[in-house]
């Protein structure tokens, strides 16, 4: 085939919803006769058949492996011999933990073309054309493969609307080599606690970052937080630090404010990985002394100024 | 016993900054050079392991890029890498995440290291890609994103972490040597004494060029990348709406936000 193909990601039996992401952004990356696959590898992939039967998918590929749950030799020698046999245009993960394993790799061993955190794509003359951020996120870049097949592109969550329509996708089976692995999974590990808050329910979060500069500083955000009638969350630096406990974390190796409706961010910057636990939230509030910071391009409502400064006079209004 | 730990001299924006002539990078007057902040804590692991270890274990550090990287290599001196290795070529220019690899593969052929370390990412430009296509052409074990590590040196076998999303992590058992990304907050990086950061800047930097590493023009640069960047260009962004006024003026406004959330009258 030419065309698309996409690599699904599921863990611990749970399709991961990034993979009907993947799907929405094939759709303009189609020619006119192109199929878009979508290839499920797992210890039993029939298992989520049913979940990939979505509109824009044309056959989904089963690839039995022998490992429970993700591992680099396995997934670059079971995904290297559907390339080679498919030959696809386009070949789409995620830009996620697992891919972060294995996706270059795989690029660099077959020669594909190559690009990660990719939040946009395009044919522009016929040539395919990616665009991701630069100098942290404060550029877009694009990126083109020339001269390349094949191109390996790792997609950003939340960017592309999971397709709702059901579809009648084929449904075949790929035989993959089976690799002597030289890692083994063993257990997996939900954090502990640390205190029972539970970040994916609050709906009212105020949330500090680095700008709080130490954590003699912590006790005055806590109280606000107590005051307000807010959850008090926080960026990675936070947690990192031993300030706050990493349940407490919000973004992408943390919490998302999943029932979130007023975020307050204090003293945040904006990494693009603390963004992808809060930046659906109706109502942001950013507070910075920096006016370049990123966490303004996603706020509803900024604040210019020192956050101790407006930490202390929002209290006395409480 | 040997650990090599890549680390990479990133660029920040000036406030105001303006895209190169021909519209495909920055111009270069307005970037600010630093330490990734990732690798601040890949070597820390590394003289951690060393500084447990009773036999005798070299960390060194290896940078590819011009000669402005040896300030990022000589911080590294400073923190407890015993060797630096700068390579560099003008051929080099343009390299994306997967030439660097090719390069860094080079290296570590060379120094024959029973661990690679890398930053799961750099905070410029977020490939998330360099150290694992360097596992791809050593054809070594790999794993990214490591939030913890036990490693005794000269095992066979290491274990590690690796830190998944959503607060979940994942145990993992891996051959070595092999090739590791490291996350942040996998330990508390050290700060550099004055006086380690004397004795860093006479130590010697070892600079490489392409013959010694025996590799050819066309595998680096744009020639050997998986991607050319076409054009940069700044975004329309997103603005919030701004506050204005008084801190009291401010902050009253953000108790009225507050209060209207809470379905209170004000």
């Amino acid at each position: 085939m030419s065309g698309v193909l996409i690599i699904a990601e599921q863990r611990r039996g749970e399709m991961r919803p990034v993979t009907l992401e993947l799907i929405a952004a094939a759709q303009n990356l189609r020619r006119d006769a192109d199929e878009v696959a979508v290839a499920v590898l797992a210890s039993a992939p029939e298992r989520f058949v049913d979940a990939l039967k979505v509109a824009g998918v044309d056959e989904i590929i089963t690839v039995p492996v022998a490992a429970a749950e993700f591992d680099p030799d396995t997934f670059e020698s079971a995904i290297g011999a559907l390339i080679s046999a498919r030959k696809p245009d386009v070949v789409l993960v995620a830009h996620s933990v697992d891919s972060f394993g294995y996706a270059a790799a795989l690029a660099a061993k077959l020669g594909l073309g190559f690009a990660t955190d990719v939040f946009k794509t395009e044919r522009i003359d016929g040539e395919l054309v990616a665009t991701r951020g630069g100098y942290g996120q404060k550029v877009c870049v694009e990126v083109d493969f020339p001269g390349r097949a094949t191109v390996l592109l790792a997609i950003r969550a939340n960017m592309f609307k999971p397709p709702e329509a059901a579809g009648a996708a084929r449904v075949s089976a790929f035989a993959a080599p089976a690799p002597a692995s030289r890692s083994a999974g063993r257990d997996f590990i939900e954090l502990s606690a640390g205190d029972d808050v539970d970040m994916t329910a609050a709906e009212f979060i105020l949330t500090i970052g680095r700008g709080i500069g130490e954590e003699a500083k912590v006790p005055v955000f806590r109280e606000l937080a107590d005051a307000v009638g807010a959850t008090l969350g926080c960026s990675r630096p936070i947690a990192d630090a031993g300030w706050l406990p990493k349940s407490r974390q919000v973004g992408q190796s943390g919490k998302t404010a999943s029932a979130c409706k007023l975020y307050i961010a204090m003293g945040v910057s904006g990494a693009i990985q603390h963004l992808a636990g809060m930046k659906h939230v109706a109502t942001i509030v950013a507070v910075n002394s920096d006016a370049e910071a990123s966490i303004f391009g996603v706020a509803k409502y900024g604040i210019v100024g020192d956050i101790f400064e407006i930490a202390e006079e929002l209290r006395r209004h409480f | 016993m040997k650990i090599l730990v890549a680390v990479k001299q990133v660029a920040a924006l000036d406030e105001d900054f303006a895209i190169r002539e021909d519209g495909r990078d920055v111009d270069p007057d307005f970037l600010i050079r630093d330490l990734n902040e990732w690798d601040d804590f890949s070597l820390e692991e590394a003289v951690k392991i060393k500084e447990a270890s009773a036999d005798p274990v070299e960390v060194v550090v290896v940078s590819v890029g011009p000669g402005e990287a040896d300030e990022s290599l000589r911080k590294c001196l400073a923190k407890g890498a015993d060797r630096a290795i700068r390579v560099w070529d003008d051929a080099m220019e343009g390299s994306d995440p997967i030439a660097i690899a090719r390069v860094l593969a080079a290296v570590a052929k060379r120094e024959n290291p029973a661990l690679l370390f890398a930053g799961v990412q750099s905070s410029d430009h977020g490939f998330a890609a360099t150290g694992m296509a360097a596992a791809a052409f050593l054809a070594w074990p790999h794993a990214a994103v490591v939030c913890s590590l036990q490693y005794a040196p000269g095992a066979a076998r290491a274990v590690f972490r690796r830190e998944l999303e959503g607060g979940l992590l994942h145990e993992v058992e891996i051959e070595c040597p092999a090739v590791l990304t490291v996350q942040l907050g996998i330990n508390t990086p050290r700060y550099a004494s004055l006086r380690s950061i004397k004795q860093a800047a006479a130590k010697p930097i070892e600079v490489l060029g392409l013959a010694d590493l025996q590799l050819g023009g066309g595998e680096v640069g744009e020639a050997g990348s998986a991607s050319r960047v076409r054009r940069m260009y700044i975004p329309d962004k997103g603005r919030a709406q701004l506050i204005e006024g008084d801190v009291a003026q401010q902050a009253q406004r953000l108790a009225a936000i507050i209060r209207e959330f809470k379905g209170e009258t004000p």
